[in-house]
């Protein structure tokens, strides 16, 4: 039996600490796991319980990240909980795993404290990572400090091993910025958060020898379409299941935690879209403009996958221009936020002016004022009608200004 | 019943089954006979993984599959991680009291081929080999990559015809000469290794049942003839792997924990190499005038392997 932990009502902690203290909690089974900075922490605190006889569970620290994740597959495949954590280029090298993990509906939580991806190599945080997990099927949830890393982790135990789910769950935080900046934290006790967890329910497990079970069949054009399908359907219908452990989260500890964000959009002319740490950048800078009279807000999904769509759609279309922010080279298109928030908006007969700012790659500073200037140029979008400016623009960067693309409505 | 209590192969050819018969590999494929093999050398109960191979795609195609047992399959090159995560949680379960049955006896197995063994899945092998995880590891090696149609793997012999590696005008095969995997994983300082081939089924037996009963990491380098890529009659496997094993291509042999070697098959004629790669369409080209000093390497060299196995069996270092 692990020894339980004494917390006090409020500790200081930094995101990887906090994200540590719920994998410990959550009395994981198996930790299978490689270290990567900004998420190395979180493997070291956790290597710290074991040593210490804090953790009953066993703790794999294997040779590669692909092998952490691999570790993770055959784990999670034997029925018991699992956990690991990762940054950047080890998402890079795991990705291919990521894929299998939730094609064979294994729920593993996953931290990722996101990092760029070389090259030029870097260490610091954007969203790079994040966005090449996109399309692997995970869920993905956004923290913003290291408050919500502790609670959401929590949450996402529960959300992936629900038997209406069963998928695996991303739980992103800025790397340094989140993962290094020491937070009054307000934790659970060991018992009230493992009991809001629950026990882990083994479904078609490879310990039970009386049920054989083959994991990682291979279908062809039979067959693997209506597996790919039956997999979007799970991962589009987990968004009831995050709403009820959202409700049942804020009815233990009066935190509430929403798939989308709102703040001060009950009136909002403008907004800024955004993910991360730079959402609560957005909202001191969105205070300030309400001082001045310029009505801003701020919207964040807070669940990245399954996309908010319709959520989105609600809490934008009412308003006049949106700054949709993406922390993610783009690489030859528009970024993946703004596609995301613009298909939505399509679908409203306002339309709100849409445009798109790059911004704060391999870790380089967003500041309050940088989202002044930005929801103020939204509000000239707003006032002249139109968008006054390329659709897409680079953010802080040095060197003649970056534009692209034009609008074709109103000018 | 588990087969080293079994005397002959009329016994054996009705041992308990959980290979099914039904599977897509190659009629002559030795897969399916070294495969079955390992599961009827115990009665406990397996979980097994599998990397992408031939072994794979032909056994789990859905809805249908072969094994009565648990299995996993990932990637190409992870089948020995996949199979470490599932002991760490049989061990983390066993411990908290979790486990549907937890006094039932469990192996925990994988399987590769040369390629995901020797090549592409080499590093995920040697960390879950280092990190201790109680399974047995088999290497199915046919010496090239024949699921994907016969291309060069660092198993594939210098001389050899493939795909990747051709025979023609200017080229006599393969140039490389094989990895010594067995070395290697003894290298690790794994309990228990070994060569082992399904001719000699016996001896096949008893080294699975060695390997499943040693606590700790094991490997086995199994000979699997091809018939589709070494290009010989499917009837033949058996006899080609009797060439393979009296002409000391194969030699068949043991080492314990990483020093102490036996020679667990001494052939009473040793056959020349020449016999061995005459009845295989992927070394003909050898017999051409131009090529023939590629024969006489590969016997010098089998020479020299069998010289210095003896002598570290002797030498019990």
């Amino acid at each position: 039996m692990a020894e339980k932990m004494e917390l006090k009502e409020v500790e200081v902690w930094d995101g990887n600490y906090a994200a540590s203290q719920a994998l410990r909690q959550a009395q994981v089974d198996v930790v299978s796991a490689y270290p990567i900075t900004p998420s190395t922490p979180i493997v070291e605190n956790y290597g710290a319980y074991v040593a210490n006889g804090y953790v009953d569970g066993e703790f794999v620290m294997v040779e590669s990240e692909h092998a952490a994740m691999s570790g993770c597959v055959g784990a999670a495949a034997a029925g018991g909980r699992v956990a690991t954590a990762t940054s950047s280029q080890g998402f890079a090298l795991m990705v291919e795993v990521l894929y299998q993990a939730s094609g064979m509906r294994l729920p593993i939580v996953m931290t990722v404290v996101n990092r760029a991806l070389a090259s030029p190599l870097n260490v610091r945080g954007d969203h790079g990572d994040m966005y090449l997990g996109r399309d692997s099927g995970w869920v993905q949830i956004d923290a913003f400090n290291a408050q919500e890393a502790y609670d959401l982790t929590l949450c996402a135990f529960k959300i992936g091993e629900d038997m209406r789910v069963r998928l695996p769950v991303m739980m992103h935080q800025d790397g340094f910025l989140t993962s290094h900046t020491a937070q009054n934290v307000h934790p659970l006790s060991d018992d009230e958060a493992y009991k809001f967890v629950g026990d882990y329910k083994p479904y078609e497990e490879m310990l039970d020898f009386t049920k054989p079970v083959t994991y990682g069949a291979q279908t062809e054009e039979d067959w693997h379409y209506e597996h790919k399908a039956r997999q979007h359907k799970a991962l589009m219908e987990s968004k009831d299941v995050i709403d009820e452990v959202f409700a049942e989260f804020k009815k233990l500890t009066g935190r509430e935690y929403k798939r989308v964000e709102s703040y001060m959009m009950d009136d909002a002319e403008v907004a800024i879209v955004a993910l991360g740490t730079t959402v609560e950048t957005a909202r001191v800078a969105a205070d300030q403009l309400r001082e001045e009279g310029i009505k801003a807000g701020v919207v964040a999904p807070r669940c990245f996958r399954p996309f908010p769509f319709d959520e989105m759609r609600d809490a934008l279309e009412n308003t006049k221009a949106i700054a949709v922010l993406d922390r993610s080279a783009p690489m030859g298109a528009m970024g993946a936020l703004f596609n995301e928030v613009s298909a939505a908006l399509y679908t409203t007969p306002n339309r709100p002016l849409v445009t798109n700012f790059i911004y704060g790659l391999g870790g380089r500073d967003f500041s309050v004022e940088e989202a002044k200037r930005i929801f103020k140029e939204q509000k000239a979008h707003a006032d002249a009608g139109h968008i006054t400016t390329p659709i897409q623009q680079f953010s802080g960067v040095r060197g003649p200004k970056l534009g692209f693309f034009e609008t074709k409505r109103g000018n | 019943m588990a087969i080293t209590n079994i005397k002959n192969l009329k016994e054996f050819s009705t041992a308990n089954e959980r290979f099914e018969g039904a599977h897509l590999l190659c009629p002559g494929c030795a897969h399916s006979m070294i495969v079955r093999e390992l599961m009827n050398a115990t009665d406990d109960n397996l979980v097994i993984a599998s990397n992408t191979g031939c072994l794979e795609v032909s056994t789990a195609v859905y809805p249908y599959t072969s094994w009565d047992t648990s299995w996993i399959h990932i990637g190409f090159e992870n089948a020995a991680t996949a199979v470490a995560g599932a002991e760490a949680m049989y061990k983390a379960r066993k411990r908290k009291g979790t486990l549907k049955d937890p006094d039932a006896p469990v192996k925990f197995v994988a399987f590769g081929g040369d390629g995901s063994t020797y090549d592409i899945g080499f590093q995920w092998l040697s960390g879950a080999v280092e990190r201790g995880h109680d399974f047995t590891y088999i290497c199915l090696d046919n010496e090239n990559y024949a699921n994907t149609g016969g291309q060069r793997s660092s198993a594939t012999p210098i001389g050899a015809h493939t795909s990747t590696a051709q025979a023609g005008r200017v080229s006599y095969g393969k140039k490389e000469k094989k990895k010594d995997m067995v070395a290697i994983m003894a290298a690790h300082g794994a309990p228990y290794v070994a060569q082992l081939a399904p001719n000699k089924w016996k001896i096949m037996a008893k080294g699975f049942q060695k390997a499943l009963e040693t606590e700790g990491p094991c490997f086995i380098n199994t000979v699997s003839a091809c018939t589709t890529e070494w290009k010989f009659d499917p009837k033949d496997t058996i006899h080609l792997t009797d060439l393979a094993t009296d002409t000391l291509m194969f030699p068949i042999y043991e080492i314990i924990n990483g020093h102490e070697l036996n020679i667990l098959y001494r052939p009473k004629n040793i056959i020349p190499v020449e016999e061995y790669l005459a009845a295989q369409g992927r070394y003909k080209h050898l017999f051409k005038p131009e090529n023939r000093h590629v024969i006489e390497q590969i016997q010098k060299e089998i020479n020299e392997k069998w010289e210095y196995l003896q002598r570290r069996e002797e030498a019990r270092v």
